[in-house]
């Protein structure tokens, strides 16, 4: 059994205890249904999915329900995850196999798969969902491919070490972010090729746009900070440290970055410090950090965006944070290693 | 009026513009070079302890130029080009001539994997004076304090970073009584040095302290003399100091009493090691496999950074001056990723590179120091090696 636990509010309260009795006449899986759907009523049901990297499997997690509903072997060692903008297909790098597989996103079925290179590791989807960018880290590369034929279309040379990768939703460019170098390379998707490089903090990890494509947002590992780039200019406008009371500096390790649809908020894991920093994306400050699993390493909105999905490395939970009151109300144990996070509706 | 207004509008946003832009890097046309010299002798081979480890006749060579091809790659997008150039100096040929006819002005940056001895011969020539030289092979402490030269930077924890590193953990592990174990060479001497000042830092206490003075024959050293020699008061922990691996490996399991054994052998201190795999060391630790055909040493990795750090501070001061780079070396902006969690950067009191030791075990990593608890006013990196205040070292910038 896993260590699986449901937050007192989701099924606690006086009106629940008649129901709940009645339910111990039934068969447990019913009371989940029947405890959605009665409390739960405006969530919609939606899947959170979750590579684990020791696994090698992929964990499936009801979110409302805040339980782990199986794991499916997936391929050696699953690390990035996403899913197809139809939500049909889910893509998993499974570095250790040296390709990005197709599952379909309702059987959990392997249906093909992706020449991705070596060893992949993190990738991005462009918006039309037609093409896939992956960074090959041993060879400093980024690998173009296109998904409806299956094959690479070009690959670009970029820093060392490239690691995270997006693309903006204005589909005007692909983001490679290189860690040892300490670059952030704008590829202009219609040609393929570099076309201005900013210099950032060191160890830059991930990055994310905001939704209007005007600001790029990049997390510097080990210089512990938040760089907000201008997209016009490509020049850091913002830099904002983070330090978290009672955590010493080099435990704050951000890495995985997210802005809401209002461009109201963005949240940064931050790693070993085992925090969620969570930012006013008007006036960046930072506004909370709220605690979460330990090595906090990547981040997903559910469709609606009021809960943001966290993976936690080490202690091989996720946490759920309901956006609205702005606090982590459920952890939900799924396996060793979590890494990669995807949310189907 | 208005369209003047207009035009000097438009100037200035386009010179804004072009300011903006003057930062960024789009293929810059212009290239700098910047000439990076290695300098190393070869090596008598040593006899062979065990058939285990062979020999490694290219140790640091590789990790420059594993560098040199990361600096290159992000050189491109810089207009920055870096060009190592090796000089190796035979058993019986003079690395002084070496340095000046060979090297002369072309280089302003050497990297040097030169004996202890050897370092200061070469730092004060006069041809070294205006360069800007990398000690990645000693561990020497004379050399960080009183012996100290200002155009030498070391990459390599020194002996008293590693003996605290070593103390921080038995402190925290309640191994308080320690039995220190002495080699016959002189560098043993300095290392049991190091870690009687440890022993006095961290309040630990040495109970016995004894010189090996047996053979080094495992055959006949191993069953009989050890057991023997281990015959002392009690004592938590064995402490070794045998730099050259002479007897050290006899020491585990063979004791009269059942102890960790802790130093050179047993638990190391070390700058790199081959279990290490956090903080990304993995990526480091699979590309320079695949271009070296080995595991990287402690050399590897001290001239790795080395050259790295000439290309982190020529790509951030868009500068090949040695002044220039230097300055920002040793300023508190310079930030070397070394794969060990925090930022990597140099003494300003000493040239001593700054840095996390590794505590390994043959096929386990076993912590990583500063141990957690250690505190320090500024960083606690420094809780490692000599602070500011006990330095001795007077180097005029």
């Amino acid at each position: 059994m896993r260590n699986t636990f449901v937050s007192r509010n989701a099924c606690g309260g006086d009106f629940s205890r008649p129901l709940a009795q009645w339910a111990t006449k039934v068969a447990p899986t019913a009371v989940f249904a029947i405890l959605s759907i009665a409390f739960v009523a405006n969530a919609q049901a939606e899947t959170v999915f979750v590579t684990l990297e020791k696994d090698n499997a992929l964990a499936v997690v009801d979110p409302i329900a805040g339980k782990l509903i199986k794991t499916v072997e997936i391929g050696q060692r699953p690390r990035g995850i996403a899913i197809s903008p139809d939500n049909k297909f889910l893509y998993v790098a499974t570095s250790d196999d040296n390709t990005i597989k197709i599952i379909d996103a309702e059987t959990l079925k392997a249906v093909g798969q992706l020449p991705s290179g070596e060893d992949p590791e993190t990738f991005a989807i462009n918006p039309a969902g037609d093409r896939l960018y992956v960074s090959n880290e041993d060879d400093s590369l980024v690998t173009v491919i296109d998904i409806a034929d299956k094959k690479v279309v070009k690959q670009i040379k970029v820093g060392v070490e490239p690691e995270g990768i997006t693309a903006s939703p204005d589909n005007r460019w692909v983001v490679s972010a290189s860690e040892t170098t300490n670059m952030v390379h704008w590829i202009d998707p219609k040609t393929n090729t570099i076309v201005e490089n900013t210099l950032v903090d060191p160890r830059p990890r991930a990055l994310g746009f905001t939704p209007d494509s005007q600001q790029l947002w990049v997390t510097s590992e080990m210089a512990g900070t938040l760089m907000v780039l201008d997209v016009k200019t490509k020049q850091i406008i913002k830099t904002i440290p983070f330090d978290v009371q009672g955590v010493t500096r080099d435990k704050i390790q951000p890495v995985g970055v997210v802005i809401d649809k209002d461009s109201k908020r963005g949240y940064v894991a931050l790693g070993p410090a085992n925090r969620v920093a969570v930012i006013n994306a008007q006036t960046f400050e930072v506004e909370k950090y709220l605690l979460v699993g330990q090595r906090v390493w990547n981040l997903a909105f559910s469709p609606d965006q009021k809960r943001l999905y966290t993976t936690n490395g080490t202690s091989n939970d996720i946490s759920i944070i309901d956006l609205d009151s702005q606090k982590v109300t459920k952890s939900v144990g799924v396996g060793n290693y979590p890494w990669g996070v995807a949310v189907k509706p | 009026m208005r369209s003047i207004n207009l035009s000097l509008q438009v100037t200035i946003k386009f010179l804004f513009i072009i300011h903006l832009l003057s930062v960024n890097f789009v293929y810059a046309g212009a290239k700098q070079t910047i000439n990076i010299a290695y300098l190393t002798q070869e090596q008598k081979v040593p006899p062979p302890m065990s058939n285990l480890d062979a020999f490694i006749k290219d140790k640091g060579i590789l990790g420059a130029e594993l560098a040199t091809d990361d600096n290159n790659t992000t050189g491109q997008f810089t207009g920055q080009q870096f060009v190592l150039k090796k000089f190796i100096v035979p058993l019986d040929g003079n690395v002084v001539d070496t340095f000046n006819k060979a090297i002369g002005d072309q280089y302003p940056y050497v990297v040097i994997n030169l004996p202890a001895g050897q370092i200061n011969s070469v730092a004060d020539l006069p041809s070294a004076k205006n360069k800007l030289l990398f000690d990645v092979a000693s561990i020497d402490d004379a050399l960080r304090n009183e012996q100290c030269r200002n155009n030498v930077l070391h990459l390599l924890p020194n002996r008293v970073m590693r003996a605290d590193a070593l103390a921080q953990y038995m402190m925290k592990k309640r191994w308080n009584k320690w039995f220190l174990v002495i080699g016959a060479t002189e560098e043993d001497r300095l290392f049991a040095d190091a870690l009687r000042r440890a022993a006095k830092r961290f309040g630990m206490k040495i109970v016995e302290e004894k010189t090996w003075e047996h053979t080094y024959d495992a055959r006949r050293t191993a069953q009989s003399d050890v057991a023997v020699f281990s015959q002392v008061d009690d004592y938590d922990v064995l402490v070794v100091a045998d730099e050259q691996g002479l007897f050290g490996e006899y020491l585990e399991y063979r004791t009269w009493n059942a102890r960790p054994v802790i130093g050179t052998q047993g638990l190391v201190a070390t700058a790199w090691h081959r279990t290490h795999e956090q903080w990304g060391s993995v990526q480091i630790q699979n590309r320079f496999k695949e271009q070296a055909g080995r595991w990287m040493e402690e050399q590897d990795y001290a001239a790795y950074l080395a050259v790295r750090a000439v290309g982190e501070a020529a790509t951030r001061t868009q500068s090949t001056e040695v002044n220039r780079l230097k300055d920002y070396m040793l300023s508190d902006a310079f930030a070397l990723q070394g794969y060990k969690g925090n930022p990597l950067s140099f003494r300003s009191w000493d040239g001593q590179l700054r840095q996390p030791v590794l505590l390994a075990a043959p096929r386990s990593l076993v912590a990583v120091a500063p141990i957690e608890g250690f505190l320090h006013p500024k960083t606690e990196l420094d809780t490692l090696g000599y602070d500011q205040p006990e330095s001795t070292c007077k180097w005029s910038k």
